[in-house]
C-alpha cells in the first residue's frame, strides 16, 4: 500500500459557528486525480481551500481534525508560504498577471530569487510544455498575457503554478468559463500532469469528474457521502444520494 | 424531481414491454400450432415477428440517441445498457418462436408420432419465465428476478425428459426419427427461450443492485 500524499482526518470546518464541513476522512494517493463533486454549499470548495490553508484569513473560521501532507500536519508543522509552494491552486477565473507570458511563468521563481536567465528560460519552456501551451505561444513569449484567449490564460496559470515545482495542484472549477476545446486541453494537461503531481479537482461538471478523475468524492451539505474509484461511482454508486446527484435527479 | 429524461425512459420501457408481450405470445402460438395442429397460427407467428423486428430497431435507435444526448450515469446508465441487452434477448426469443413455427410447418404435413403433452407444458413454463422476468423489470424486483434464474434448472430437466421419451420412440420405430428429432429441436428452442428469460432476469438484478450475477459472478468475487 502506497502511503497517501494527503491524508484528511476527521476534518470539520465552520464559519461563524455555521458548520461547512463535518467529520471528513479521506486519503489521497500520490499521482492520481481526485475529482470532488457536489451541489452548491456542499463544502467542496471549503474542503479544497483547507488543503493549502487558503481559508486562514477568514477570521470566523474554526477548524478541527487534521490535514497531513506527506504525514506532516499542514496546520501545525508547515509554514503557509512553504505549504502553498508545495500545494498550488488554479481558480475558476483565469488570473494572468498584467505582464508578458514569459514574466507570468517566472513570477514565482523570480520571487524565490532565481536570476539566471538561462535557467528561467528553461523553466518557461518546461512549464508551458507541461501545460500544453508551448506550441501556441512559443513565438510570442514577450507579448502581454492578457491578449491570450480564456483557455490559453487558464493554461498559463497552470504553467505559472508549475514553475514553483509544487507537489499537489488544486483545481477549483478550472473550466467553468471555457469552451469545449479549451476544456479538453486543460483536461488533457491534467491527465498528463498527474504523472508528476497529485491533483485535486473540484468541479460542478460531473461529466468532467468522470472523464479525468481516478477517484471521485461526493460531498453533500458538508458531509463526504462517498468516495471511490470513478468507474464504480459512475456506474454503481453505493449511496442513493450519489446516484441522484450524478444523474441530475436532485432538487 | 421528475426529469424530461424520465419521460423518455418510460416510453422506452413501454416499448420493451410490448415487445416482450409479443415475443412470448409468438412462443405460445407456435407451440399451439404444433400441438393442436392448427396451421393458420403459423402465419400469425411470422407476422408478429415483423413487428418484433421493427421494435428491436426502434428501441436500439432510442437507446443510442439517449446515450449520446443524455450521457447517463449510475442507475440511468445501468438501465439503458440493460435495455439494450434485454432488447436483444427478446428479439432472439421471437427468432426461436419462428424456428418452432417453421418446424411445425413441416411436422403438420406428417402424421403425429404421439400426442404432445410435455412440449406444451414446457412452452407454458418458459412463457411464464419471460413474463415474470419482465414483471421483475417493471416492478424493480430483483428478488423475483433471482427466482426466475433459479427456474432455469427445471426447464433443463423438462428438456432432458422430452429427449428421453422421444429416444424410445425412435428406437421402436426408425421411421419416426426425422419427426422425433424435430420435436427434440423444438424442446431445445424452448430451452433457449428460458435462457433468454434468465439473461433478462440477470440484467434486472444488475439494474436494481449494480451487481453482476452472470456466470455465478458472486462466487468469484
Amino acid at each position: 500500500m502506497v502511503s497517501p500524499k494527503l491524508s484528511v482526518k476527521n476534518l470539520s470546518v465552520s464559519f461563524d459557528g455555521k458548520p461547512s464541513l463535518g467529520g471528513v476522512h479521506l486519503d489521497i494517493a500520490p499521482h492520481i486525480i481526485l475529482s470532488v463533486i457536489g451541489p452548491a454549499n456542499s463544502g467542496k470548495t471549503t474542503f479544497l481551500r483547507t488543503l493549502n490553508r487558503l481559508n486562514d484569513e477568514e477570521s470566523a473560521m474554526k477548524i478541527t481534525g487534521s490535514v497531513l501532507l506527506d504525514n506532516k500536519d499542514v496546520y501545525r508543522e508547515y509554514d503557509p508560504v512553504i505549504l502553498r509552494r508545495k500545494v498550488g491552486i488554479i481558480f475558476a477565473l483565469p488570473t494572468p498577471l498584467p505582464m508578458t507570458i514569459f514574466e507570468n511563468v517566472i513570477y514565482g521563481p523570480r520571487r524565490q530569487g532565481i536570476q539566471d536567465r538561462n535557467k528561467l528560460s528553461a523553466t518557461v519552456e518546461r512549464c508551458l510544455k507541461e501545460a500544453y501551451l508551448w506550441d501556441e505561444v512559443k513565438d510570442r513569449l514577450h507579448s502581454p498575457a492578457m491578449k491570450l484567449s480564456g483557455g490559453q490564460q487558464q493554461r498559463l496559470c497552470i504553467a505559472r503554478t508549475l514553475a514553483v515545482e509544487p507537489e499537489v495542484i488544486l483545481f477549483d472549477e478550472p473550466c467553468s468559463g471555457l469552451d469545449p476545446i479549451s476544456t479538453a486541453k486543460v483536461e488533457e494537461a491534467m491527465s498528463k500532469l498527474k504523472k508528476h503531481y497529485t491533483i485535486v479537482l473540484v468541479t460542478n461538471n460531473t461529466k468532467q469528474a468522470a472523464r479525468v478523475g481516478d477517484q471521485t468524492a461526493f460531498f453533500l451539505m458538508g458531509e463526504l457521502v462517498e468516495v471511490g474509484d470513478t468507474g464504480s461511482i459512475f456506474t454503481a454508486p453505493r449511496d442513493r444520494r450519489t446516484d441522484d446527484y450524478i444523474s441530475g435527479r436532485f432538487g | 424531481m421528475e426529469r424530461q429524461f424520465d419521460e423518455e425512459l418510460k416510453h422506452l420501457k413501454q416499448m420493451l414491454l410490448r415487445m416482450a408481450d409479443t415475443a412470448q405470445e409468438m412462443t405460445g402460438l407456435a407451440v399451439r400450432a404444433l400441438a393442436e395442429r392448427k396451421e393458420d397460427l403459423i402465419g400469425q407467428v411470422f407476422k408478429l415477428e415483423e413487428s418484433v423486428n421493427k421494435m428491436e430497431i426502434e428501441i436500439e435507435n432510442d437507446v443510442l440517441r439517449l446515450l449520446a444526448l443524455r450521457q447517463p450515469a449510475a442507475s440511468d446508465l445501468r438501465l439503458l445498457t440493460a435495455i439494450l441487452k434485454i432488447n436483444n434477448d427478446l428479439e432472439r426469443v421471437a427468432d426461436q418462436a419462428c424456428n418452432i413455427a417453421e418446424t411445425a410447418e413441416y411436422l403438420l404435413k406428417e402424421p403425429p408420432i404421439k400426442p404432445l403433452i410435455d412440449i406444451p407444458s414446457m412452452a407454458e413454463f418458459v412463457q411464464k419465465m419471460i413474463r415474470r422476468s419482465i414483471e421483475a423489470f417493471v416492478n424493480h424486483d430483483p428478488v423475483l428476478a433471482q427466482k426466475v434464474c433459479e427456474e432455469d434448472d427445471k426447464v433443463d430437466q423438462l428438456n432432458e425428459k422430452i429427449f428421453r421419451v422421444l429416444l424410445t420412440y425412435m428406437m421402436e420405430d426408425p421411421k419416426s426419427i426425422t419427426r422425433a428429432v424435430d420435436l427434440i429441436l423444438v424442446a431445445r428452442n424452448l430451452e433457449r427461450i428460458a435462457d433468454h428469460a434468465t439473461n433478462i432476469s440477470e440484467d434486472v438484478v444488475f439494474i436494481e443492485e449494480g451487481k453482476n450475477i452472470k456466470h455465478h459472478a458472486q462466487e468469484t468475487k
